[in-house]
């Protein structure tokens, strides 16, 4: 059995194994198919400081080996959070994080700050890449001017782990790595969903709701590796690896890419206990390669 | 209720129909306890078109053979997969999701209880006739099709209450469609269950509404996870959008949105 443990920040996980915010709801919903304290966090629904209805029905369109989503943040407040979700999930034993966004900086600040007084939320992951709303989201990930701003500012009232989770639709991923990091962000997620679109031809109409939408599942590894790769290269905090991954195998490529720890998004509606079976295969790996530790694994691909 | 994430092996897979097939399931143990309305997310191997598992509504529980039934309409790739099966083949199912039919608990046994069912939407209401049947009910169906072939399973019908059916092109029952049936002049029954084509049971509740009968439909909204978790089946009601594959797929029209 080798040493699992990773540390994002002061975020200690018992495996790098976790799943993505928007796909695992608050991970209760999972409980039926496996014991989900054994994987080292769950990031749960991105939550905003108000009610979002989030956007009309169609809001999903199958593709080759993944998915379009146009859900829009749909999420009952951060108010409801704290008074209906967090007493039911404060006690599961491994990090639960908040995946906070927002249409203004106030907003983003507003919540990280009611999240910081919970006890039991050791981390939140800073959403400025959501694809599917009109004002924010995506808006302020996709410049590295306002994704500084807006990592600055929540620094400034949130104390614990802050992750940003960082979106792929930019020319350069790693400059906004890089200004999030000097903006105080502890570590950096990737990928957020890749901006797609389906067309139904016999009815001569768009899919979606919004007309575009999210891409995510295996569709979408390779971009997501590369971009994990390059961004490891540039950062000096710890990068959470995720898009496609749907077995041990992804994870380990994402590790030997540089990640420190992955998530598991959209695998998890293919199969609910995908991420207990790929902390079993990565430890499998480590035992196979004779590796102590998996951080003697972290961005140690050979290039040349 | 607990959700099982399970392996099921084909007991028989019957092409009723060159567009249907019914896909019968069994284990070693008992099956679970599951309710009419409810459905499964099926895992389709094989097909590199088909990424997310397949959401294909119960349509009967048969406890002595110990046996799941899935009534599956061929659309695509995948569904064209699932009538591909051969018996001992195994299956993964996510199973019982969603809620159920609401079902009188009366001693009224009296009650006139109508469901109306139309195309792969008759599916859900062969398990909701028979656990009606089971209670001591004496269920009407109304079941509508394009022609006589394509009216599935009647022989199953028959043994939970009385059927009536309409096809579009006159080759049984009354011609036309499940709306113009002339037993819904009656106007007497208590309770009108549905599912089917949006644009039929758009009528069944503009109906229903008309002469103040209580009525649920199950809705068939495009699901990717099928237990709450990626928000994406949502149908907007007046307490605004609920997750159809876990606050429904039955739902009180009450509750819904609908521009009759």
């Amino acid at each position: 059995m080798a040493n699992l443990n990773v540390n994002i920040g002061n975020l200690q996980l018992k495996n790098p194994v976790m799943t993505a915010s928007g796909t695992f709801g608050y991970g209760l919903e999972f409980s039926d198919f496996f014991d989900i304290s054994k994987i080292g966090g769950i990031f749960v629904k991105g939550t905003t400081i108000h009610h979002r209805e989030g956007n009309f029905y169609p809001r999903m369109a199958e593709t080759p080996s993944g998915m379009l989503n146009a859900v829009g943040l749909q999420n009952k407040g951060v108010d409801y959070f704290i008074s209906d979700i967090y007493p039911q999930i404060k006690d599961i034993d491994t990090n639960m994080i908040v995946n906070v966004s927002g249409s203004t900086i106030e907003d983003y600040i507003a919540c990280a700050e009611k999240v910081n007084d919970l006890p039991q939320i050791p981390a939140i992951e800073l959403n400025i890449s959501c694809p599917n709303v009109k004002k924010g989201g995506m808006a302020f990930g996709t410049n590295c001017q306002s994704a500084a701003e807006v990592v600055a500012a929540v620094r400034k009232v949130y104390h614990k782990t802050l992750i940003v989770k960082l979106s792929p639709n930019v020319t350069d991923i790693t400059e906004i790595a890089r200004s999030v990091e000097s903006a105080g962000a502890d570590a950096v997620s990737l990928i957020n969903t890749l901006l797609g679109m389906a067309i139904d031809a016999e009815k001569r109409k768009p899919i979606l709701s919004t007309i575009t939408g999210g891409l995510s599942g295996p569709c979408v590894k390779p971009v997501a590796l590369r971009m994990v790769w390059q961004t490891a290269k540039a950062v000096k905090i710890p990068v959470i690896g995720l898009g496609g991954i749907s077995n041990w195998k992804d994870a380990i490529e994402f590790i030997l890419a540089g990640a420190t720890a992955i998530q598991i998004g959209t695998y998890n509606f293919i199969d609910p206990t995908i991420s207990v079976k790929v902390v079993d295969g990565i430890n499998e790996y480590l035992d196979r390669h004779s590796f102590a530790s998996v951080k003697d694994l972290i961005g140690v691909l050979e290039c040349n | 209720m607990k959700k099982y994430l399970t392996d099921l092996v084909v007991s028989s897979n019957e092409r009723l129909h060159p567009n249907y097939c019914l896909l019968r399931l069994t284990q070693n143990v008992p099956l679970p306890e599951m309710f009419p309305g409810q459905f499964v997310e099926i895992k389709v191997e094989n097909s590199p078109a088909t990424f997310l598992r397949r959401p294909i509504s119960i349509n009967y529980v048969d406890r002595i053979k110990n046996e799941l039934w899935l009534l599956i309409q061929i659309v695509g790739d995948g569904t064209r997969k699932l009538s591909e099966l051969k018996e001992g083949d195994i299956v993964n199912l996510i199973y019982p999701l969603g809620n159920s039919f609401s079902i009188f608990d009366s001693q009224d046994k009296d009650k006139k209880l109508l469901l109306i069912g139309g195309g792969v939407g008759t599916a859900p209401m062969l398990f909701l006739g028979s656990k009606l049947k089971t209670l001591g009910y004496s269920p009407i169906f109304l079941l509508g099709a394009r022609t006589s072939s394509d009216l599935l399973q009647l022989e199953m019908f028959l043994q939970f209450g009385t059927v009536y059916t309409t096809t579009e092109d006159g080759s049984q029952g009354e011609k036309g469609y499940v709306t113009n049936h002339s037993i819904l002049k009656k106007r007497d029954f208590d309770m009108i269950y549905t599912c089917g084509p949006k644009p039929m049971m758009v009528s069944v509740v503009n109906y229903a509404k008309q002469i103040g009968i209580s009525c649920e439909v199950s809705l068939e909204n495009t699901m990717a996870c099928g237990i709450g978790a990626c928000l994406c089946c949502v149908e907007n009601t007046i307490e605004g959008h609920i997750c159809v594959c876990k606050e429904g797929p039955v739902v009180n029209i009450q509750k819904l949105t609908w521009q009759i």
